[in-house]
């Protein structure tokens, strides 16, 4: 677990660290944090619990337990990636862990956006693609990786894929923007607007504002 | 693109600026909190010297780790205790109207929304829980998101979110006895998957839609979420507007026919465009029931389990695992397996109607020997008029407990759990691994009459076999 390095702050155009796969298609969010570790105030502990039930199966070394993924930070995964609960409990284990950024075939919409808001790019790459990227990664398990969010690429010493990320993550991202609060609280007179405007705050009232 | 449908019609009135990037910020007109997701997100609030921007359009409650057989404080779980107080605590200390236990209006936040009028066609709904895509049954549009967006919401009354896609499912003909909204949503995401809905909100529409009551139109949209939509919405129409009238946060009087008067604007029009449509017949839905361990592992309850290699190359491998998990065969038959426990209860199926018929299935029967089943109602609310009409009464009578609202053992963060590699007939929505509180327990999902005749007969049985 690598709990050493920071996390992720202002702009963000690379990714760069060692990498390992997990795989399987609709990874839900209940089975990277069980319920129960939800039982919290702060998400502070909640990196030691990721994957705490697949960890448990016997006979079978969890890639979050093998020894040599210790200061991996970026997961690879296959389909539909964080399904299920809206839990943000997911995405902070994953980080409190030490992950920085996931590179799977696709995503569910909450978790990427869970995710994003953290400052962790979740990057799509194409079946065919993400198989020989695996295969690198087999071939040498302790190899760097980069992902470019500037390039959309990712990049090892001698090979590169291409990823897509997606117009708005990238320059959220690319401009430290993925932290939306400042932006969204400098809006007051246009949120004003919007709620002159709308027929349920005005024209009659439900409940008061 | 999709244009003139309720959800754009809705996402263009709270747009409240366009956000470098191609996101949008959006006004959201109600923000539900609950105790597992809204912590972190006042605390995250205060460190940046943040007030609540608009505290009446936040209302609390309490869910999902209050105990279900004595609500009496101080709870004996510490940890749930100490998740009520800051609950309670953000709520004085921000001004936020928290629905707390024994005010008669505690209940789960998807099911104490809609019961008290608080939700209403036009407006966006966003709760820390992926189930708010419930309240779309309103034609709302609602959805979940995770706790920076909370934070985010708490501290403008907005959240930066990207537009969705429509994608307008429609249905034929009416559902048969014994074949329930439930058992349409599983049909819909086993025909789909769990992936299809990924990027879009799903609008229900067609006859059969517009037979279903409120409450069916709730189970539906809540577990639109289970198909990957982010959103689930139905059109308003006169049943929508009548389930309103008179509920405590309706609006009154004259206000009363204003807002009916917009609300009646609010339907997708016959000119709207969607990005993508398909159609069902709801006449040919079975009762259906999950096998697996995502909510699309699901068949009608006549059918053999599916042979691995008879599904897309993409669903084999998933398959495979859940057969190994859930310790069943592929081409035997679902009907007649063992079950241990049995739960009704949830934002999916925690209703009166819900609980109105399994009841009508325990009536004069008996929970089998050996299972454990339980009824949990989904508010103080549901629980009062349930009690009403004595259906806790014709519960106990047949050996079912009749507990303390909240969301149990749907999700298993409070006592209520599965043990071991346990078999449980669910009401809930979610069938995941671990997903009941035991890292080897077994969930089958289907209608809270099915979990009532699966309760008496000891076994999975097709609910037709018992009615009347």
């Amino acid at each position: 677990m690598n709990q050493n390095s920071k996390f992720p702050k202002g702009p963000i155009k690379t990714i760069t660290g060692m990498s390992f796969h997990l795989s399987g298609n609709d990874i839900d969010t209940d089975r990277i944090i069980p319920a129960r570790f939800l039982k919290c105030i702060s998400f502070d502990a909640l990196g030691d619990h990721v994957f705490a039930d697949d960890r448990k199966e016997p006979n079978k070394n969890h890639p979050f337990d093998d020894i040599k993924n210790t200061n991996k930070s970026i997961l690879i995964v296959d389909k539909n990636f964080g399904c299920g609960s809206s839990r943000e409990h997911a995405p902070q284990a994953l980080m409190r862990w030490g992950i920085r950024g996931i590179i799977g075939q696709s995503f569910a919409e909450i978790f990427y956006g869970n995710c994003l808001a953290l400052g962790i790019p979740c990057v799509q790459i194409p079946e065919p693609e993400i198989l020989s990227l695996i295969n690198s990664i087999k071939s040498n398990q302790m190899q760097d990786l980069s992902i470019n969010i500037q390039l959309q690429k990712i990049l090892t010493n001698d090979q590169s894929w291409n990823i897509e990320i997606g117009n708005e993550s990238r320059e959220m991202l690319l401009s430290g923007e993925w932290d939306a609060t400042s932006k969204l609280i400098s809006q007051t007179n246009k949120i004003n607007i919007t709620m002159e405007n709308l027929p349920y705050l005005n024209k009659f009232q439900n409940f008061e504002c | 693109m999709s244009t003139k449908t309720l959800y754009d019609k809705i996402w263009d009135l709270h747009t409240v600026s366009e956000l470098p990037g191609g996101s949008t910020q959006l006004f959201v007109g109600l923000h539900l909190i609950h105790e597992v997701t809204s912590p972190q997100a006042f605390a995250a609030l205060e460190e940046k010297g943040l007030k609540v921007f608009c505290p009446k359009r936040t209302i609390a409650t309490v869910d999902h780790i209050v105990p279900t057989t004595s609500q009496s404080r101080p709870f004996s779980d510490s940890l749930a205790e100490q998740m009520l107080q800051t609950l309670e605590e953000n709520c004085s200390k921000n001004s936020i109207n928290f629905f707390n236990i024994g005010s008669g209006q505690q209940g789960i936040v998807h099911v104490i929304a809609p019961e008290t009028g608080l939700t209403q066609p036009g407006m966006t709904i966003a709760c820390g829980d992926s189930h708010t895509s419930t309240h779309g049954a309103f034609g709302s549009i609602a959805f979940g998101i995770g706790t920076s967006q909370v934070r985010d919401v708490l501290a403008s009354q907005t959240l930066s979110m990207k537009k969705l896609k429509v994608k307008k499912l429609w249905f034929d003909g009416r559902l048969k006895k014994g074949v329930f909204a439930k058992d349409l949503i599983l049909h819909v995401i086993q025909k789909l998957g769990v992936k299809d809905g990924v990027g879009f909100a799903y609008e229900f529409a067609g006859p059969a839609i517009e037979r279903l009551t409120m409450e069916e139109r709730m189970t539906v949209c809540n577990m639109a979420i289970e198909g990957g939509a982010r959103c689930g919405y139905i059109n308003p129409d006169q049943k929508t507007f009548d389930y309103l009238k008179e509920k405590p946060y309706s609006p009154k009087g004259d206000e009363w026919d204003k807002a009916i008067q917009w609300w009646k604007t609010l339907a997708s029009g016959k000119d709207a465009k969607y990005d993508e449509e398909t159609k069902f017949d709801a006449s040919k839905i079975s009762p259906t029931i999950t096998w697996g361990i995502t909510p699309g592992q699901a068949i009608e309850i006549d059918a053999l389990l599916p042979k691995p290699e008879s599904l897309n190359k993409s669903d084999q491998q998933t398959a495979l695992d859940a057969y190994k998990y859930m310790n069943l065969k592929p081409g035997t038959s679902i009907e007649g397996l063992d079950i241990d426990v049995c739960f009704i209860g949830s934002c999916t199926n925690g209703r009166l109607s819900d609980l109105q018929s399994a009841a009508e299935i325990a009536k004069d029967r008996h929970v089998a020997q050996g299972v454990k089943a339980f009824v949990v109602p989904g508010s103080e609310k549901v629980a009062k008029d349930a009690e009403e009409q004595g259906l806790h009464h014709i519960f106990l009578k047949a050996g079912f407990e009749w507990r303390k609202p909240g969301c149990s053992m749907c999700l298993a963060m409070n006592p209520d759990k599965l043990e071991n590699n346990q078999i449980s007939a669910s009401s809930s929505n979610r069938n995941f691994k671990g997903r009941q509180g035991s890292s080897t327990g077994r969930t089958l999902l289907m209608s809270p009459a099915m979990v009532a005749a699966a309760a008496v007969t000891g076994s999975v049985i097709d609910v037709r076999k018992l009615l009347h």
